[in-house]
C-alpha cells in the first residue's frame, strides 16, 4: 500500500516510467530558455552591475588620489618650511658669526691702536725728556762753567785771561762731576 | 515548460529592477542585487578563472547559476513544490551548454588539436603509460563530465522531492487513513521529517545551483589554463 502509494506519486509527478529518459522537448526548451535568460543577462543586466562596480571603483580610485595629492602637497609645503627654517638658521648663525668676527677685529684693532698711541705719546716724553735734559744739560754746563769762573776768579782774585785754559779747567771738572754723580 | 519560463521572467525583472540604479551607493535592492551578482563574479568566476579571463564568462555563468537557483526552488515554494530541475532534460540542456561553453573556450585559446592534448595529457607524463593515461582522461574530461553535471542535479532535485513527498504522503495517510494509535504515533514523525527534510532541500538546492556554476567555472578555468 505505502510503496504503491509512492510509485503513484512519483508517476503522477514524472509522467513516465523511467526518469532517466529525456524529453527531447524538454531539452529544446530549456536551452531555448536559458538562452533567453543568457541574453537578457547578458546584455541588460550584468553591464548595470558592471557600470555600478567600474563608477565605485572610479569613485574610491578618485577619493584616493585626491588624498594623496593632498598629502604630496602637505609634505611639499613642510619641506619648504623646513627648508626656510633652516636656511634661517643657518643665515642667523653666519650673521652671528660675523659680528663675532667683526667684533674681535674691532677690539683687536682699538687695541693696536692704543698700542700704538702708548708708544707715540711713550717716545714722545722720551724725546721731550731727552732734550730738555740735553738743554738743561747745555744751560748747566756754560752757567756752571760761568759760575765757577766767576766765583775761581774771585777766590784766587785774579783774571783768568787765557779762554782756552779756563775751558779745560771747566770741562774737567764737569767730567769729574760726571764721574762721581756715575 | 510553464515553471521554466516564468523562471526567465522572474530572475530577468527582479535582476533588472536591482540592477537598475547601477548607483555608485546602493540601495537596498541594488545591493541585495549586488551580493548575488557579486557572489557568482568574485566567489565563483574570479575565484576559479583568474581575474585576466573571466569577466566574459561572468553572463553566462550568472545566468547558470540563477537558472538553477531559481529552477530548484520552485520544489519549496508552496502550490508549485517542484522542482524542474528534476525533468531531467532540463538538466542536460545546461549541462550541454555548459560542455559546448568549456570546450569551446578551450579550442579557441588553444586550437583543437592543442586544446585535446591539453585536456588528455597529464604534464610531465611520458612513455607507455601514456596509452592508459589518455583514454581515461578524455572519458573524464570530455566525455563524462556533461553526464555527471546533468545526473548530479537531476538525482538530487528527484531524489530530494521524492524523499519530501514520501514522508508528506506517508503522514497524511497514517495520521488520516489508518486506524491503530501507534499508526498515529509515526505519522507526527513523518509529518515532522517531511518538515526537516524541506529544509534540508532548502540548502541542498542552493547547494546544486552553487555546485553546478562552481564545476563549470572549473571546467572552463581548466580548459583555458596555461598549465595544468
Amino acid at each position: 500500500m505505502f510503496t504503491t502509494l509512492v510509485f503513484a506519486a512519483a508517476e503522477t509527478e514524472e509522467e513516465e516510467l523511467n526518469p532517466l529518459i529525456p524529453h527531447t522537448a524538454e531539452i529544446i526548451i530549456g536551452l531555448v530558455f536559458f538562452a533567453i535568460l543568457l541574453l537578457l543577462i547578458w546584455k541588460v543586466v550584468a553591464p548595470l552591475f558592471e557600470k555600478a562596480y567600474a563608477e565605485r571603483t572610479a569613485a574610491i580610485e578618485g577619493g584616493i588620489e585626491e588624498a594623496q595629492a593632498a598629502q604630496k602637497e602637505a609634505k611639499a609645503a613642510l619641506d619648504q618650511y623646513t627648508q626656510q627654517l633652516a636656511g634661517a638658521r643657518s643665515e642667523a648663525a653666519a650673521i652671528r658669526e660675523e659680528a663675532k668676527e667683526q667684533g674681535a677685529q674691532i677690539i683687536a684693532e682699538l687695541r693696536a691702536q692704543a698700542q700704538a698711541e702708548a708708544e707715540r705719546i711713550t717716545s714722545t716724553a722720551h724725546a721731550q725728556v731727552e732734550a730738555e735734559r740735553a738743554q738743561v744739560l747745555a744751560q748747566l754746563k756754560g752757567e756752571v762753567g760761568t759760575m765757577a769762573t766767576a766765583l775761581a776768579g774771585r777766590i784766587v782774585g785774579e783774571e783768568l785771561s787765557d779762554s782756552a785754559a779756563q775751558k779745560r779747567t771747566v770741562e774737567r771738572f764737569i767730567a769729574e762731576l760726571e764721574e762721581s754723580a756715575n | 515548460m510553464v515553471l521554466v519560463a516564468l523562471s526567465v521572467v522572474i530572475i530577468v525583472a527582479l535582476f533588472y529592477v536591482m540592477a537598475r540604479p547601477a548607483a555608485v551607493v546602493p540601495g537596498r535592492l541594488q545591493f541585495a542585487g549586488e551580493l548575488v551578482y557579486g557572489f557568482v563574479r568574485n566567489g565563483i568566476a574570479r575565484e576559479n578563472i583568474g581575474s585576466h579571463d573571466f569577466a566574459k564568462f561572468v553572463p553566462f555563468l550568472f545566468s547558470l547559476f540563477l537558472f538553477v537557483l531559481v529552477n530548484n526552488f520552485y520544489g519549496i515554494i508552496p502550490v508549485i513544490q517542484f522542482p524542474s530541475m528534476s525533468h531531467i532534460g532540463y538538466p542536460l540542456g545546461i549541462a550541454v551548454l555548459a560542455w559546448l561553453v568549456y570546450n569551446g573556450a578551450g579550442i579557441r585559446k588553444k586550437g583543437f588539436l592543442g586544446y585535446l592534448k591539453h585536456e588528455t595529457v597529464p604534464a610531465g607524463m611520458k612513455g607507455p603509460i601514456l596509452l592508459l593515461l589518455v583514454p581515461l582522461e578524455f572519458l573524464s574530461n570530455i566525455l563524462l563530465r556533461p553526464v555527471t553535471l546533468t545526473l548530479r542535479l537531476f538525482a538530487t532535485m528527484f531524489a530530494g522531492h521524492l524523499l519530501v513527498i514520501l514522508f508528506a504522503l506517508g503522514g497524511e495517510y497514517l495520521l488520516l487513513h489508518s486506524d491503530p494509535l501507534l499508526n498515529k504515533v509515526a505519522g507526527v514523525f513523518s509529518v515532522v521529517l517531511a518538515i526537516g527534510i524541506s529544509f534540508l532541500e532548502i540548502l541542498i538546492m542552493f547547494l546544486q545551483a552553487y555546485v553546478f556554476t562552481l564545476l563549470t567555472s572549473m571546467y572552463i578555468s581548466e580548459a583555458i589554463a596555461d598549465e595544468h
